[in-house]
């Protein structure tokens, strides 16, 4: 549903601020957006004072820093830290992207706004509820379909048809996409969303899959995909340089080719 | 959490209605058909504007322009109905006030549409004379 203002128990109040230890060289502010789940108080932006000298190149060294010697309550998450499983996708500078691919140099000004992914329900501080993204994920049976019986090897492919799904299987689901979509944040209830429908479409080119009209029929919908209205914010934040957009567009043009 | 349905049933939710490429399919098609058709009507209105009411009627009594011009009108409230309706899907979520949203729309659309034809044929089935 669309909504123009937070209601009331969401909208987000002066927090504390935490000054840089003495002797910092070099300092940044980190605006930190804060929510406790155990107690009654709204969320709240924090702001650390961050000796950069002290810490790494990205946001989540300085995320972790924080963590470390500022305030250990701050909750976020983050496993791989080279931008290969998702974990620490957050919003960073007013644009969804991985912390750990990030750097804070890169985000202009004295100030590095952080929160949770846009218009996901927050957990705690930067940890969203990812729960609805991944089974839309899992509705799209990310996996192969077949009808005939299995071969003695492996399901051949030429190199020409594996080369299809470069670009598409790349994507480690993070959920920037999804989360920087206007139609998402209004329909995200029905509508699938970028990232979910990246992969449908990763499996409809799939040499090797025989599930495809299936797999249109569970697609032309209006609105599990045709909420899709082209915006490309998707593609401008995937943080793998990935386009969801133009699979989304293949997509209504399978769906095409099926009537006309 | 306030009930137990799945994570994968709340995703499925009603299914897939298994249309959508038609809408799809006629936003386009109408969207190119106007191209050619708002230009026309552009250059038509500039040009109709030096004239007077006989000679307006007169232009319209011809065959060519009273079809372009209802079809101009015809396919532009089409269009407006079929984006609109877009929009309301997209912002509007309570079921009462959707549902009357989009009955408005429709009725919006097809009253001044089917207005603005019977004109168009009136004065040009009646060449003027009335």
């Amino acid at each position: 549903m669309v909504e123009l203002a937070l209601p009331k128990n969401s909208r987000v109040q002066k927090g504390q601020h935490h000054p840089a230890p003495a002797g910092a060289k070099k300092v940044k502010t980190f605006k930190v957006y804060r929510y406790d789940p155990e107690g009654t108080e709204n969320p709240r932006w924090d702001t650390y004072d961050v000796d950069v000298e002290a810490c790494g190149p990205m946001v989540l060294d300085a995320l972790i820093y924080i963590k470390n010697t500022m305030d250990p309550t701050l909750a976020f998450r983050r496993s791989c830290r080279e931008g290969v499983c998702g974990s620490c996708a957050m919003n960073i500078g007013g644009r969804n992207t991985l912390a750990c691919t990030h750097g804070w140099e890169e985000v202009p000004g004295q100030t590095c706004t952080i929160s949770p992914l846009p218009h996901m329900p927050v957990i705690k501080d930067l940890v969203p509820d990812m729960t609805l993204f991944y089974a839309q994920y899992a509705s799209i049976e990310p996996w192969l379909h077949t009808k005939t019986p299995e071969p003695q090897g492996e399901w051949l492919q030429t190199p020409a048809d594996r080369e299809k799904l470069d670009g598409l299987y790349e994507c480690i689901l993070c959920a920037c996409c999804s989360t920087s979509c206007p139609s998402y944040w209004w329909n995200g209830d029905k509508y699938l969303g970028p990232a979910a429908l990246l992969h449908a479409y990763r499996w409809l080119i799939d040499s090797r899959d025989e599930a495809t009209g299936e797999r249109l029929d569970d697609l032309e919908d209006p609105f599990k995909l045709y909420r899709c209205h082209t915006i490309m914010n998707c593609a401008q934040v995937c943080p793998k340089g990935l386009n969801p957009a133009k699979a989304i567009a293949e997509v209504k043009k399978m769906l095409v080719d099926r009537v006309v | 959490m306030t009930d137990f349905r799945t994570p994968r049933s709340r995703a499925q939710g009603l299914g897939a209605a298994g249309h959508g490429v038609g809408h799809w399919i006629s936003e386009r098609v109408s969207s190119v058909a106007l191209i050619p058709l708002v230009l026309w009507g552009v250059f038509a209105i500039l040009r109709l504007a030096r004239s007077d009411y006989e000679m307006a009627v007169a232009w319209l009594a011809s065959p060519v322009n009273a079809v372009l011009l209802a079809l101009l009108t015809v396919v532009s409230f089409m269009h407006m109905h079929s984006g609109m309706r877009v929009v309301v899907e997209d912002y509007i979520h309570r079921r009462i006030t959707k549902a009357g949203l989009l009955l408005l729309n429709l009725f919006v659309c097809a009253l001044f549409g089917a207005l603005a034809l019977f004109s168009i044929l009136k004065v040009a089935l009646s060449g003027g004379a009335y």
